[in-house]
């Protein structure tokens, strides 16, 4: 296997570990308002992600590095050419993470009830973006090799939200919200855990419906029958998630529906393999061979990543350890009131 | 028109920035020194400092996170060319970054925010040391890449694929530019952190609020201050020479030095053409320019205009003189507002001797400042060093307008930067807003030891919840 493969697979894991992770807190984010009712509630909804959401953010700025390092052509061609996308996703990371740190604060109500709204739009937006982002790269773009043989991305913003694209947008969307009502189900107690238990049944089957027909319509663009075995694998795994939680089995639908996330991006990136940015006006595509760093940078970058990545899958995972207790509103103090709203003396 | 919007977001969104990031890794670490304090002796005293000065760190640590990712996003958004010519050298400091101390801060740091009630003292209290060690590391790496930028060593030319490609890592994470980047930036994050905690301390104090504890955290923010200075006095220094011998027009630039010369008087005022391709006026002090940037009082430091026909001859015929003014300034008001903050702290640690504390009326005001100078000083001193590089992006290798997004058009640039800057408006409101609110709220009155039972039953109320 090339060093190019293995960054090709490195940068698929960290897309998997990004979306199964994310994937959650976007999920949570979006239901915060369906799930929970009462200020004691919201912020039990919240505090499952507290400890967590940073750390799970961070695999994108992974995922996004390791892209710069290992292929900077497709780094350049991506980012500046899926730009408003991007810059939109930005927006709403950065009003999602503040939003989840200031919410609290005060006990105003005008002002929770903003930033709870805040938070399920910062939250949905990004779920469907992505979706868009990588159908649009699954299926290719509009690419344009320039006077001195650099590739770049032809075309606009509206170009992005095809019929294909915007499948995947609601594919993503919809998974999220089912991940993160299953990881409700499994991290909360009471009443919210009840109404996570039943949301995904609901949500869960039009995930289905729309991951189905996206996986068969991205199946056909591709000529891999494994793309088509992936993809099946991935469907049972989605109906065994719903299946456990039907019999609130929380645990084993968690992993069920981390599992078929995982499995939705390999099969994303075994339908690009070996392309990166495939072009849909003609073969001059971006490949893991043409927007690859050198030898070198990758043979350093995969020391550093075979060191570190295990590592940090040790402790992130005993962060989950530490905190794996269900959190249940009864146990939010003063739910209404904020640690900003009276002065100690 | 695309290249200045480009400029203009990038120094909006890295100004707004690195506000919050010396304050996260200077005060990440004066909070794990409170808490630190609380595990060995007890004291009531240092807890409420700990959760006092830990709420205001947390406060500015989510903004510090969230305007993060926007600085990996537009390398690639913005700067396209930039990031095809430079991504096999500068990209590896960036994933490095993030794997080896993204993951480190946010993690830990979540483990120190809710494991108050989950974990022994003891492993507690290593978290936040864990977190703050992250923000160094995450520092040493970013200030490697940008030490490339300013002096790139350890690669070569690809002349078939027009980019650089690394040939030596280890000089890249190891060459002085970097060293001595990082000995500079680091203690100016405590001098930062430092004013912070002696303002709000001194603030307390003032309307005698928790004196127990606002005495001691003032006494530390103080000194935190002075040692930092002393430390970033000289690593400044060290930082100066390098600069003279790798960037020498950037020493040209900053001391508006034209000619040529030795004996290279520092200048106090200058009053130059407006081109400023001349000096019209200059205060000077003999010799001083030539002591500090070579360490000889006769040694020669080059001139503006020299320079600009040697590196004309030598790159081609362009303009390499930056900005002239602007680096003047932004160096010398760096030192001064640097000065003036440690002449405060000073001030204030003289009169707290025996047991005192300074009551005249300066001592209210200048502590007002004490947390907002030393944050000038970083800005203008990351303005002085980023400006007055260009017209280069990479020093010698690609100039900024050549690293532009050559696809992106000037509209989508202009969105972007009304977008950032009204969004980064607006939470700079709402931030000032709960840091100030929470300065006034003060610290909780605590006063007896928590005994939480660790391990977090689901029925016990929890500790800390957002």
């Amino acid at each position: 296997m090339t060093l190019q493969t293995l960054w090709f697979i490195l940068i698929a894991v960290l897309w998997i570990g990004y979306f199964v992770l994310e994937g959650f807190d976007f999920g949570v984010g979006i239901l915060l308002r369906t799930v929970a009712k009462t200020q004691a509630e919201r912020r039990a909804v919240l505090t499952t992600l507290g400890p967590v959401w940073d750390g799970n953010e961070v695999w994108l700025l992974v995922a996004g590095g390791a892209t710069f390092a290992a292929f900077p052509e497709w780094y350049a061609t991506l980012f500046s050419g899926f730009y408003l996308p991007l810059f939109l996703i930005l927006v709403a990371l950065i009003i999602r993470g503040v939003g989840f740190e200031y919410r609290s604060k005060y006990g105003r109500e005008s002002w929770r009830s903003r930033w709870d709204t805040a938070i399920v739009i910062s939250s949905a937006l990004p779920a469907l973006l992505w979706g868009v982002a990588f159908a649009n790269i699954v299926r290719g773009v509009p690419l344009l090799r320039d006077s001195h043989g650099v590739i770049h991305y032809d075309g606009g913003f509206f170009n992005l939200l095809n019929p294909f694209g915007l499948l995947g947008g609601l594919v993503t969307l919809s998974l999220f919200t089912t991940h993160g009502a299953i990881f409700l189900a499994l991290k909360t107690d009471g009443v919210i855990r009840e109404r996570a238990n039943a949301l995904v049944t609901k949500l869960g089957l039009a995930a289905a419906v729309f991951a189905v027909a996206f996986l068969v319509w991205a199946s056909s663009l591709v000529n891999k029958p494994l793309v088509w075995v992936l993809s099946a694998v991935t469907a049972v795994c989605w109906l065994a998630a719903l299946g456990m939680n039907l019999k609130t089995r929380e645990g084993w639908a968690f992993i069920f529906s981390s599992l078929t996330l995982a499995l939705a991006v390999t099969t994303l990136f075994f339908a690009l393999y070996p392309n990166v940015m495939p072009n849909l006006n003609g073969p001059d595509g971006l490949t893991i061979t043409n927007a690859s760093s050198t030898h070198y940078t990758l043979t350093i970058m995969t020391w550093v990543a075979v060191v570190m990545t295990p590592l940090v899958l040790i402790y992130q995972g005993w962060t989950y350890w530490v905190f794996r207790k269900r959190v249940s509103a009864t146990q939010i103090m003063d739910a209404e009131k904020g640690v900003l709203d009276t002065v100690n003396l | 028109m695309n290249l200045d919007l480009a400029r203009w977001q990038f120094a909006i969104t890295t100004v707004y920035h690195f506000i919050f990031v010396p304050i996260t890794i200077g005060t990440g670490f004066l909070v794990a020194g409170m808490q630190t304090a609380w595990y060995r002796t007890d004291n009531l005293k240092y807890l409420r400092a700990t959760k006092f000065f830990g709420k205001l760190f947390l406060i500015n640590f989510a903004m510090g996170v969230v305007t993060g990712i926007v600085q990996e996003f537009q390398f690639g958004m913005n700067w396209s060319s930039y990031s095809r010519f430079v991504g096999d050298i500068f990209g590896a400091p960036l994933a490095m970054e993030g794997l080896l101390a993204f993951f480190l801060e946010s993690t830990f740091l979540g483990i120190w925010i809710f494991g108050w009630d989950r974990l022994p003292k003891k492993l507690h209290l290593a978290s936040i040391w864990i977190a703050a060690t992250g923000t160094l590391l995450s520092a040493y790496f970013i200030l490697a890449a940008n030490a490339w930028m300013q002096h790139p060593v350890g690669y070569k030319m690809n002349p078939t694929l027009g980019r650089a490609e690394l040939t030596d890592i280890v000089r890249v994470l190891t060459q002085n530019t970097a060293v001595a980047a990082f000995a500079h930036t680091i203690p100016a994050a405590f001098f930062t952190a430092g004013g912070f905690v002696a303002g709000v301390a001194a603030w307390l104090l003032i309307r005698k609020r928790d004196v127990e504890m606002a005495r001691p955290a003032l006494k530390l923010g103080v000194i935190t201050v002075i040692i930092a200075f002393i430390a970033v006095f000289f690593t400044g220094d060290w930082t100066s020479r390098i600069m003279t011998e790798q960037q020498p027009m950037k020493m040209a630039a900053a001391e508006a030095l034209y000619d040529t010369t030795d004996n290279a008087p520092f200048s106090l005022l200058t009053i130059g053409t407006l081109d400023g391709s001349r000096p019209v006026y200059q205060i000077d002090l003999p010799s001083v320019l030539s002591l500090l940037s070579t360490g000889d009082a006769n040694g020669v430091v080059k001139g503006v205009a020299n320079l600009q026909a040697e590196y004309s001859a030598k790159y081609g015929t362009d303009n390499y003189i930056p900005n002239i003014p602007l680096a003047y300034w932004s160096f010398r008001l760096m030192i001064g507002f640097g000065g003036l903050a440690f002449l405060f702290a000073l001030l204030t640690l003289w009169r707290m001797r025996k047991g005192g504390l300074p009551t005249s009326k300066w001592f209210g005001r200048a502590m007002l400042t004490m947390p907002f100078l030393p944050l000038l000083a970083n800005s203008l001193g990351w303005i002085f060093t980023e400006t007055a590089r260009q017209p280069w992006a990479v020093f010698g290798l690609i100039k900024t307008a050549d690293g532009v997004s050559p696809t992106v058009s000037a509209g989508s640039v202009a969105t972007t930067m009304i977008g950032f800057t009204v969004l980064y408006g607006v939470l700079a409101v709402i931030e000032f807003g709960l840091m100030f609110r929470a300065i006034k709220v003060g610290p909780e009155a605590i006063t007896s030891s928590p005994d939480n039972e660790v391990g977090g039953d689901s029925s016990r109320p929890l500790v800390m919840s957002y």
